[in-house]
């Protein structure tokens, strides 16, 4: 990827992470962990890869996008934010009573949600739905899903991807967010999901293995989603909790707990170093 | 009177006559040959998907295609879905408040020989606490198509309650008109009130027979839709006859006779004893001693209804 392109990239990403830790920040409370993981996704999607409009965010030709992770909504919505969607002080709102940014994903009151996600294994399939809508219209719209790497403790998930391969679903991508870290501790420790890859090609997807963070290998992952015919893909990307954040990386007690004042400028601070 | 007819069959016929008239596709979870969503399947293979038999992903596949702007009916047993799939409904079809029809058959205990497993008793008191979930329970073949149509024509979700056991055909579909939330007064009555739904509303009306041999004149009044409930027939009721019975296939708890009781007590208080399934599992066997088993029977209703009679102050 040329220089300035991976530049931008990094830029928003950075973006992304700094609205979602303000948005969690302000509330004090939310899923810092998760959302920072997917920043680097969640960037590469929204602005490179994704055709949507954000003056017309009901728009029927859109791509979708579902975030089965529902709880990392911070990061859908500080991007959604950078995408124009919404003002960007809407953010500093998050989980409050006077606010249309719920603490999980909600479709009728979040303009670009496409979804209204947050229980666990549900997000995938509805994704299942819209690609399958896309099919039967004869539509050229594509629907991505991020789905959690705990998230795939749901028997649900796997209904989905039975699912998926069996209508062969090419138009659908799915995102599994490795981050290896769950409330309880770590995905392995506490019910071992794996091998994804193995059990995603035994249901039918194409699976593609990368690095999450890193914007060519997303690039590269997506172009051969895209490319794949007949088959759905999933993209297991391996990231790291709280990406980006030296004392919140791998650290499972980031999972769904906002910084205080200090911890926060710290943050800040880290994420403003980079850019 | 015609044939016996059961309303799942009426939902898969009325499913295929309208298939070309309307945009629409049909799910079902391996049961198209029971739920009847089969009769459309037919007709229209290219706009029926089966999901096996995973109901929970498919309520979130009719919500996805629902989201995409396909307007969508999901079946299965009315266990496996307001059941097995209770969360998959409330959350990805009821709180975005998507165009998704569930079409669920083979509700309360007329199932017969399945036994108790697959006679479904509290699927009406689930969906009720659903925000914004419409529940629709058809009397007869006439009705259930009557609200298909209904269905297709209301934006939003909507819970369709359909029955195994094939049933008299009541209502004259010349004349027969279905409004959504509205009650039916099937038969003028001054002295009691009986409110039924489903099966029970033709059992309701060999009560008021009973009754009438007795000298007590009964109104009978059938509740397609139960949520949104008809208040006002039900107050004119409560105001003019005093006492009211209320029957139905479903548990008496959260079904329609709570519906009515909290209608009833916030509104214009008067007896309300309910007959239906009384906080029981079902039980195998055999459609007429079952219900004689529950006592859901025309019996039944009409000495509950002097029950409700003897306490009007």
């Amino acid at each position: 990827m040329e220089k300035a392109k991976l530049n931008n990239l990094k830029s928003i990403a950075a973006q992304i992470r700094l609205g979602a830790l303000e948005a969690v920040h302000a509330a004090a409370s939310g899923h810092p962990g998760g959302s920072l993981s997917i920043a680097d996704i969640m960037a590469y999607l929204y602005f490179e890869e994704m055709n949507v409009k954000a003056d017309d965010p009901k728009w029927a030709d859109r791509d979708r996008f579902v975030l089965s992770k529902g709880h990392t909504a911070p990061a859908l919505y500080a991007t959604l934010a950078l995408k124009g969607f919404f003002s960007a002080d809407e953010l500093k709102k998050l989980r409050q009573v006077d606010s249309f940014l719920q603490g999980h994903p909600d479709m009728k009151g979040t303009p670009g949600v496409d979804m209204s996600t947050g229980s666990l294994g549900l997000g995938i399939s509805t994704a299942c739905g819209m690609a399958l809508a896309a099919k039967i219209d004869g539509k050229d719209y594509r629907t991505y899903t991020i789905v959690g790497d705990g998230e795939s403790e749901e028997g649900q998930v796997w209904e989905a991807a039975m699912f998926a391969a069996h209508y062969k679903l090419d138009n659908l991508c799915v995102i599994i967010d490795w981050n290896g870290l769950q409330i309880d501790g770590t995905v392995e420790e506490v019910m071992n999901p794996t091998p994804h890859d193995k059990k995603l090609e035994a249901f039918g997807f194409h699976v593609i293995s990368i690095d999450g963070h890193d914007f060519d290998q997303i690039e590269a992952a997506l172009n051969e989603a895209k490319a794949t015919k007949g088959k759905p893909t999933a993209i297991i990307a391996k990231t790291i909790k709280g990406k980006g954040v030296s004392y919140m990386e791998n650290q499972v007690g980031w999972h769904g707990s906002a910084p205080n004042d200090e911890q926060y400028e710290k943050a800040v601070a880290e994420i403003r170093a980079t850019m | 009177m015609a044939d016996k007819i059961a309303t799942r069959e009426a939902y898969g016929n009325a499913l295929a006559e309208f298939g070309s008239e309307y945009d629409f596709v049909v799910i079902d979870a391996d049961l198209a040959a029971a739920t009847k969503t089969g009769t459309f399947k037919k007709k229209f293979p290219e706009r029926f998907f089966d999901c096996g038999i995973a109901e929970g992903n498919m309520m979130c596949v009719a919500a996805g295609l629902a989201a995409a702007g396909k307007p969508v009916f999901a079946s299965s047993f009315a266990m496996f879905a307001a059941g097995r799939a209770f969360e998959q409904i409330r959350n990805s079809i009821g709180y975005p408040h998507l165009n998704v029809k569930i079409g669920a058959t083979h509700a309360g205990i007329t199932v017969g020989e399945d036994g108790a497993t697959h006679q479904c008793l509290e699927d009406i008191a689930l969906m009720r606490t659903i925000p914004g979930m419409v529940i629709v329970n058809p009397a007869d073949a006439v009705e259930a198509r009557a609200a298909v149509k209904a269905a297709l024509e209301y934006n939003g979700p909507m819970y369709l309650r359909f029955g195994r056991l094939a049933v008299p055909v009541f209502n004259d579909a010349d004349n027969y008109t279905f409004e959504l939330g509205k009650g039916i007064c099937l038969k003028d009555g001054s002295d009691v009130t009986i409110i039924a739904s489903g099966v029970t509303v033709d059992m309701s009306l060999k009560a008021a027979d009973l009754l009438a041999d007795k000298g007590i004149s009964a109104r009978v009044i059938n509740i397609h839709t139960i949520k949104p409930i008809d208040r006002d027939i039900i107050l004119k009721a409560a105001a003019e006859t005093g006492a009211i019975v209320t029957a139905e296939e479903h548990n008496i708890i959260g079904g329609l006779g709570s519906a009515v009781a909290e209608v009833v007590c916030e509104g214009n208080p008067v007896p309300v004893i309910r007959v239906g399934i009384n906080d029981q599992y079902g039980h195998s066997g055999k459609v007429p001693p079952l219900l004689q088993m529950y006592g859901l029977t025309p019996e039944n209703i009409a000495e509950k209804a002097e029950i409700a009679l003897s306490m009007k102050k």
